[in-house]
């Protein structure tokens, strides 16, 4: 446990003492900011429109401005993710320090962990700081709240997925360009998987929709909590940590 | 202390260490030499756990390398060929991070780095970022993360590559002052640093073991017959004879100097007979000068230029 937490504090401090932590979390708030606006600029100019007809049903602003935020959040996490996992494995490879990290008295599921946690405090903090955005709607509206937990724990599944596929990637390459790309393509066909299930008949295609990563988090944008997206995720997670502690026993054999 | 027995690693269809068996016991310090790619480093990383090998077997303090791979790696501390440093990291942050993985108690890790950074002289820097270090200090902080938890076998693969030579002699001392009361091995091309560090060499090439001995029993085994270089002033051809009558003498070769009764002999004898003193008192009784006596020694460099190449007219 205090190898595995050495691995955690030094990745999470290498992050922290870099650019890259600062760069990803500023753009991250940049972009969702952006949309947070648009949708809350058009949520306001529909409810205004409604308020000028004394008409139809009072607006709801969890399902017309938090529920597609959290949508465009899901998309905007595929983009960011490639960028804080390409590091993890790949610089240590290149640097020899994965030498000494094998050398030392650690088992790799302390290394495989420790980065692991590592990274997805980083996209913790990342999405956690997005709440700023929700205060607004708290201090002049009166959003459900569970919904919004709901959303943020969907959102922190998904990362771990996510975290654990760029991990497995990075784990495979020494080149952090590689690793970035290739967890870039991934996370991709995660989520346009979904989109072939339209057309891949009855079987296939529900298959594919199973797979799709954002699929699983509509519900959870609806404020809906089903453990078998909770299976999913989880599933999905430890298959690729399985993965990557087999792509680093098998780099030992290849020297 | 270690004992490898019929070491053997592919690399795909490449054999780069082919059946290499050795022990070395507590307190022996041995020096693997060989050219580039010979197998020195795949044997090293081995030894540490850090890759398995394709067969034969690894024993450190008594543990299989393969099976108890943990075990093992508390008793080793490795130095790879280009040292392990976290670039993005200040030394003394680093050698923290590297003591706790290494499992020095918390309690003691300031003093333990303290002390590692004290033998290896990288105090002064210990609140550097290690990217911003000299190729001779980043070697030396990775030497001191070696030392980390007074381990009991040290692995060190070209301690001395990038130091400058006054570096280059202390770590050096560093390492024979572990000697006493560590085990290790080391590796290295440069040929008098075996000789001047090591207890026994290992000569390793194209992947197999050529041959392992102390410096000076290699040097001996190696010369065949001892050869002894005279300058004598005195008449050349009675010289010569006289030589040549004496019992051990195998050959005579005579270089004829400049000045009309001064050569140089060149005189071959049997190993083991030290004919110096005989041939000495040989010029004296007759009443020739003498004026240059020295024995011949093949140095460490033309025994790993023999061993290591082709045309193998050794023995």
């Amino acid at each position: 446990m205090g190898n595995l937490l050495a691995i955690y504090k030094r990745d999470l401090k290498g992050y922290f003492s870099s650019p890259i932590a600062y760069v990803v979390i500023a753009l991250f708030l940049i972009v969702t900011g952006i949309f947070f606006y648009l949708l809350l600029s058009s949520f306001l100019q529909y409810s205004y429109a409604m308020m000028m007809q004394r008409q139809g049903a009072p607006v709801n602003v969890n399902l017309m401005m938090i529920r597609p935020f959290f949508l465009n959040m899901s998309v905007i996490v595929l983009f960011v993710i490639p960028m804080i996992t390409m590091r993890s494995f790949s610089e240590e490879k290149k640097s020899g320090t994965m030498e000494l990290l094998l050398t030392s008295p650690l088992t790799n599921w302390q290394v495989i962990l420790g980065k692991f946690l590592a990274t997805f405090t980083l996209y913790f903090v990342m999405v956690v700081v997005t709440f700023l955005f929700m205060i607004f709607l708290f201090i002049w509206g009166k959003p459900a709240v569970a919904p919004i937990l709901i959303s943020y724990l969907g959102i922190l599944l998904m990362g771990l997925v996510l975290i654990a596929v760029g991990n497995f990637i990075s784990s495979l390459t020494e080149n952090q360009i590689v690793a970035a790309v290739g967890t870039f393509g991934a996370t991709m066909l995660l989520w346009v998987i979904g989109f072939a299930g339209d057309f891949a008949g009855k079987v296939f295609g529900e298959f594919f929709k199973y797979l799709s990563i954002v699929n699983h988090f509509e519900d959870f944008s609806k404020g809906v909590f089903d453990t078998s997206h909770l299976v999913y995720y989880l599933s999905l997670t430890f298959l690729m940590l399985f993965f990557t502690y087999q792509s680093i026993e098998s780099s030992k054999w290849r020297g | 202390m270690i004992e490898v027995h019929n070491l053997v690693k592919h690399y795909g269809s490449v054999k780069a260490v082919d059946d290499i068996s050795f022990t070395v016991d507590k307190g022996e310090i041995l020096g693997f030499l060989g050219p580039n790619a010979a197998g020195k480093t795949t044997t090293m990383r081995i030894i540490t756990g850090y890759m398995p090998a394709s067969a034969g077997t690894v024993k450190v303090a008594g543990y299989d390398v393969f099976d108890q791979g943990l075990e093992v790696k508390k008793r080793i501390g490795y130095l790879p060929e280009n040292p392990p440093l976290y670039l993005d990291m200040r030394v003394r942050d680093f050698l923290n991070f590297t003591a706790r993985i290494k499992g020095v108690n918390p309690k003691t890790i300031k003093a333990e780095v303290d002390r590692v950074a004290e033998r290896l002289s990288v105090i002064d820097v210990m609140d550097n970022h290690i990217s911003k270090l000299s190729k001779g200090y980043k070697q030396r902080v990775g030497f001191a993360q070696a030392l980390l938890n007074n381990p009991p076998v040290l692995i060190l693969d070209e301690p001395t590559n990038g130091l400058d030579p006054r570096q280059i002699i202390e770590v050096r001392e560093i390492i024979r002052s572990l000697g006493s009361d560590h085990t290790v091995i080391l590796s290295t091309h440069i040929l008098p640093e075996v000789s001047m560090t090591c207890n026994r060499v290992a000569i390793i090439n194209e992947g197999q073991l050529v041959k392992i001995d102390t410096p000076e029993n290699l040097t001996m085994q190696l010369r065949g017959s001892e050869s002894i270089i005279l300058q004598v002033e005195g008449p050349i051809p009675e010289i010569e004879t006289a030589f040549s009558q004496h019992n051990a003498v195998t050959a005579v070769a005579v270089q004829p100097g400049n000045l009309d009764n001064i050569a140089t002999y060149k005189v071959e004898a049997t190993i083991g007979s030290d004919i110096r003193k005989a041939l000495a008192a040989l010029v004296v009784n007759h009443g020739w000068g003498l004026l240059e006596l020295k024995s011949e020694s093949l140095s460490l460099e033309d025994i790993f230029l023999r061993l290591t190449t082709k045309e193998e007219e050794v023995n």
